[in-house]
């Protein structure tokens, strides 16, 4: 997998975090991932298409997702709901969508599908792409989360 | 404070920049996201703007566009059952419809989905993330387009 798809994800992400739900993530040193265990108790996955594919996934803990979520909305949640669950979906599709961005102004266009969302401990991740994926672990003052992208070349 | 809304007409005395909105417009969020619907009402309500309804398609949205007076439509451009952008054209095309102002705000960023929704009417077009300041100065600026025409 190429690095230079790297960065995009993780403007992205930092971007969506600081705008939507006031939180700063402090990013850590990223790595590569040859499992598919997800790195936190819910996960957002969208697939990207067109000239690579790949899928890109967000993993929070608990404790970040509801400070992200509780943000958001303006609101005070304590505990995983439909709330929470929908707001990951949204959160993967910006980051997605300002992820893309950056990859068109690279000459890199790229279509987003519908992110799913899966939650439980130790869920898994299956990405669309064969292959390690490049995990970008975060750090907020309410916990940790990780992006985890997997992106390949055409045959 | 001077209340002016797009419907109202402009006069002589007022200057287009200087029109104040009326807060008071009703305005439907269409999102199939109940989480986004709820961030767009709080960062409407951050701005003033409380007389709100929802729709979580662009087939419930059209039905409340053709069945009540809607003065501004926020939508979403990807939904099921009908997209923001099949909603955009669905409006415009009903010659029983006033032109409604209509701001997509969508996580869709590329050159190709503004061009398209440009074509197709789009009065203003949001790419998420954004704050309440950037919506409220696209719906004072929109607003103030119409009370000009």
């Amino acid at each position: 997998m190429d690095v230079q798809y790297i960065n995009p994800f993780l403007e992205g992400t930092i971007n969506v975090l600081k705008t939507m739900a006031f939180v700063e993530p402090r990013v850590g040193k990223p790595f590569i991932k040859k499992d598919h265990r997800a790195r936190g108790d819910i996960s957002g996955i969208i697939g990207l298409t067109g000239v690579v594919n790949g899928s890109l996934a967000l993993s929070f803990s608990e404790g970040c997702i509801t400070r992200i979520v509780s943000n958001m909305l303006g609101e005070e949640i304590t505990a995983m709901n439909g709330d929470i669950q929908d707001a990951v979906g949204e959160i993967t599709n910006m980051v997605s969508g300002a992820a893309r961005k950056k990859l068109e102004a690279m000459g890199i266009s790229l279509q987003g599908a519908i992110p799913t969302v899966v939650t439980g401990k130790d869920h898994s991740i299956c990405h669309v792409m064969a292959g390690p994926s490049i995990v970008i672990p975060f750090e907020t003052d309410a916990g940790p989360f990780a992006v985890d992208v997997c992106m390949g070349e055409n045959k | 404070m001077r209340g002016v809304c797009y419907t109202g007409k402009k006069t002589d005395t007022f200057n287009v920049q200087e029109m104040v909105v009326d807060k008071n417009i009703k305005i439907l969020i269409v999102d199939d996201f109940g989480t986004m619907r709820k961030v767009i009402r709080n960062l409407l309500k951050q701005g003033g703007y409380t007389n709100i309804i929802e729709a979580e398609d662009g087939v419930v949205a059209f039905k409340e566009i053709k069945s009540q007076k809607i003065d501004f439509v926020i939508s979403d451009w990807n939904m099921p059952n009908m997209t923001g952008y099949e909603l955009l054209k669905a409006v415009r095309a009903d010659d029983d419809l006033p032109r409604v102002p209509f701001l997509m705000v969508t996580a869709e960023a590329l050159q190709d989905n503004v061009v398209q929704a440009v074509k197709a009417g789009v009065d203003d077009y949001i790419v998420k993330p954004f704050t309440s300041e950037v919506l409220g100065a696209k719906i004072e600026k929109i607003i103030k387009k119409y009370n000009a025409q």
